[in-house]
């Protein structure tokens, strides 16, 4: 890439090893401002383990995290969220006992000036922040279990950009879905990239996420293979750089690329 | 639609959209499982009142079943928010005989010994001890379950053996008696009642306290627009509120105090005996008031506090609850600390009630405690349960510990019938929740 625009965040020869076992090996990949990466590869390639580093799950054992250029140290979800990196994660985390105000703000409760909850200045905002992501939703009485995927999937969003998110991460974000609520992320998706906020989806299935993205990264054993504009290359190349490594013309290499003879 | 209505149960009620009952319900909020639980209850009054021909529903007998539920009841409010986060606490029993036994040594032999005998402080010192130590107890072992990583199960089934061996060793199992004259008024009895006019001062103010958070949430609502409870569903709900209450005062007043305490007490104060002896009420047991004090402040830690969000959160998701960035492993300590400081309340209860402390005291309330959380609808899959529910379900344990003894039941039948109790409670629960779902 030979933009002169500063990355959004950019994660540089990042390596991390359990027991031995190198699960992500000098990954690097970068994100701009109003963009989707979607990053692919089989399970188990260390997409999803890369990704944890940068939410603060995990920590790296080698490499550097920079935020608009600077370099920044995340060692756990707290820092991360400092930053503005809010994820999504794949088994829907939200606590689905209570309403869907009070996982908006849960960790960050609103009080009102003698310390209590201020519910009913959650909930009211909760109605304005759901009501410009998804305005049919109407329960917010009602614990999220009630609530179907798409509209849980739906408060996790409203939950991150509540929080001014720049950087949104999504694991799988549609694997629980049926088709009309995948359209509806979409939808969501496309709207967050308007308000400038970057997006990494995680995906092992190039068909959820290939029309959503602007670029691809595509894993593999913990390698990065390559990188392309969605523009430049076809679902079935990318698939190519899945499944065998190959690094089609429109795509950039990277060191995980198979050696062609 | 209103006949229809009658004829057809509640269940299936539910199915049929906005008949009256439907309406009812939704208009005024009402929890409609705490509402099954009072009709159980009143069930099992109006039950044993016929069985023992008019006695139960006596004011003596409601009376004795409000001091004899507050113990177990306040411990059951803090068992909620440990079932709640998907643990459990079997140590509670301990605890308090442990505590029970630390207080009642401090207050008879340690602390008269630096302030002298009947001291005013006594009460208060040993009372701030007791629940220090309680506090620390239920920490501690928090701390183990959260930061060591054992299953709170193993740790408090230790506790369990290790607090009620630590009781023996206190005094090599002499009971210690009797209390401080002033601590005992924590026991109930005839002293450590308030009487009638302070009882129906407690009353009225409950009542206030009722009308003002009604007020309040009218006006909470209208501030932002939301849609707002008719005005009858309010009137309802207050009304009805306020006429439990006040009922509740007027049976507990309605208790004298028996003809030789009566003229002990007449006495005291100076004033003649008449001839067909003196109507003195007992009022609210000090007791009571203690267990109702605690639950209030209960209900109002889990609903309006970051704290009891985050224990509802942690039983909802406990992952989730982390990656929000909730520190899951204090807020786990914390809430055993909470239910040491509760078994310590409920300690002070039990010696000031026996006027002694024994080596067996609080035996099995590990058990009754976590079966009046359960019977009271908390899920044991974590997640859900209410304050008021516990209390409730303290008291129908209570109300079937009374019941069988006013029928003369034998105690192995007692315990027979409280255990099919609690299995029928839990399974009738899933049902209702298989059905809400």
């Amino acid at each position: 890439m030979t933009q002169q625009r500063t990355p959004l965040v950019e994660m540089r020869d990042i390596s991390i090893s359990f027991g031995g076992i190198h699960a992500v090996d000098s990954a690097s990949v970068d994100l701009f401002p109003g963009e989707v990466v979607a990053l692919l590869g089989h399970n188990g390639a260390g997409k999803s383990t890369l990704i944890k580093i940068l939410s603060g799950a995990y920590r790296r054992n080698a490499g550097e995290i920079l935020i608009n250029g600077q370099p920044v140290e995340i060692n756990n979800p707290r820092d991360a969220k400092q930053f503005g990196i809010e994820t999504i994660y794949q088994t829907l985390a939200v606590a689905d006992n209570v309403d869907a105000a009070a996982n908006l703000y849960l960790g960050r409760e609103l009080r009102t000036p003698w310390g209590t909850l201020d519910d009913v200045a959650m909930e009211a905002k909760a109605r304005e922040v759901m009501g410009r992501l998804n305005p049919n939703f109407q329960r917010f009485k009602e614990p999220v279990r009630a609530l179907s995927g798409g509209q849980r999937q739906s408060v996790a969003i409203a939950r991150a950009i509540l929080f001014d998110a720049r950087i949104l991460i999504m694991d799988e974000p549609t694997a629980a879905l049926g088709p009309q609520e995948t359209a509806q992320v979409g939808e969501l998706i496309t709207q967050l990239k308007r308000e400038g906020i970057g997006i990494f989806l995680i995906s092992h299935d190039i068909h959820d996420v290939f029309d959503l993205a602007d670029r691809v990264f595509v894993m593999k054993n913990g390698r990065v293979v390559g990188h392309a504009r969605t523009q430049d290359v076809t679902k079935d190349e990318v698939l190519g750089m899945i499944i065998m490594g190959k690094v089609p013309p429109g795509a950039v290499a990277g060191p995980g690329a198979a050696q062609m003879a | 639609m209103t006949d229809q209505t009658i004829a057809v149960p509640s269940s299936s009620a539910r199915h049929a959209k906005g008949n009256l009952w439907q309406r009812f319900f939704h208009a005024t909020e009402l929890d409609t499982r705490l509402l099954g639980m009072v009709f159980a209850l009143v069930v099992i009054w109006v039950g044993f009142d016929i069985l023992s021909g008019g006695l139960f529903l006596s004011s003596r007998n409601l009376w004795n079943l409000s001091v004899q539920a507050a113990s177990v009841s306040v411990m059951a409010t803090g068992m909620v928010l440990v079932i709640v986060t998907r643990n459990i606490d079997l140590s509670v029993g301990s605890i308090l005989g442990f505590v029970g036994m630390i207080m009642a040594v401090t207050q008879t032999k340690f602390l008269p010994a630096i302030l002298g005998f009947d001291h005013p402080l006594t009460w208060v010192l040993t009372l701030i001890i007791g629940i220090a130590l309680g506090g620390a107890i239920g920490a501690f072992q928090g701390a183990i379950i959260a930061f060591f990583g054992v299953p709170a199960f193993i740790v408090t089934l230790g506790g369990l053996l290790v607090w009620r061996g630590a009781a023996w060793m206190v005094t090599s199992g002499a009971t210690v008696a009797p209390m401080d004259t002033t601590f005992r008024l924590m026991g109930g009895g005839a002293d450590g009642s308030i009487g009638a006019t302070a009882s129906w001062i407690v009353g009225v103010i409950a009542c206030i306290f009722i009308v003002l958070s009604i007020l309040h949430s009218r006006r909470q609502r209208k501030r932002f627009g939301f849609p707002l409870k008719p005005m009858w569903a309010e009137y309802f709900t207050g009304i009805v509120g306020c006429g439990v209450v006040l009922g509740a005062v007027n049976v507990l007043n309605s208790y004298y105090m028996p003809v030789n305490l009566a003229r002990r007490y007449a006495e005291a104060n100076g004033i003649a005996w008449p001839e067909g002896g003196l109507d003195i009420s007992l009022g609210i047991a000090i007791p009571v008031l203690i267990a109702l004090g605690i639950a209030v402040v209960m209900t109002f830690l889990t609903n309006r506090t970051r704290f009891g969000r985050y224990v509802f959160a942690i039983g909802g998701n406990p992952e989730a609850a982390e990656l929000a960035g909730i520190k899951t492993r204090w807020v786990t300590v914390r809430i055993f600390a909470l239910m040491g400081v509760l078994c310590a309340v409920a300690a002070a209860i039990s010696t000031a009630r026996l006027n002694a402390a024994t080596n067996a005291q609080g035996t099995l309330d590990e058990l009754y405690t976590i079966a009046a959380a359960v019977i009271g609808g908390t899920s044991l899959a974590g997640g859900m349960g209410t304050i008021a529910g516990a209390v409730l379900g303290a008291v129908v344990m209570q109300s079937l510990n009374s019941g069988m003894v006013l029928l003369g039941m034998d105690a192995p039948l007692q315990s027979i019938v409280i255990g099919l109790v609690l299995v029928f409670a839990v399974w009738l629960d899933t049902v209702y929740r298989a059905r809400a779902r």
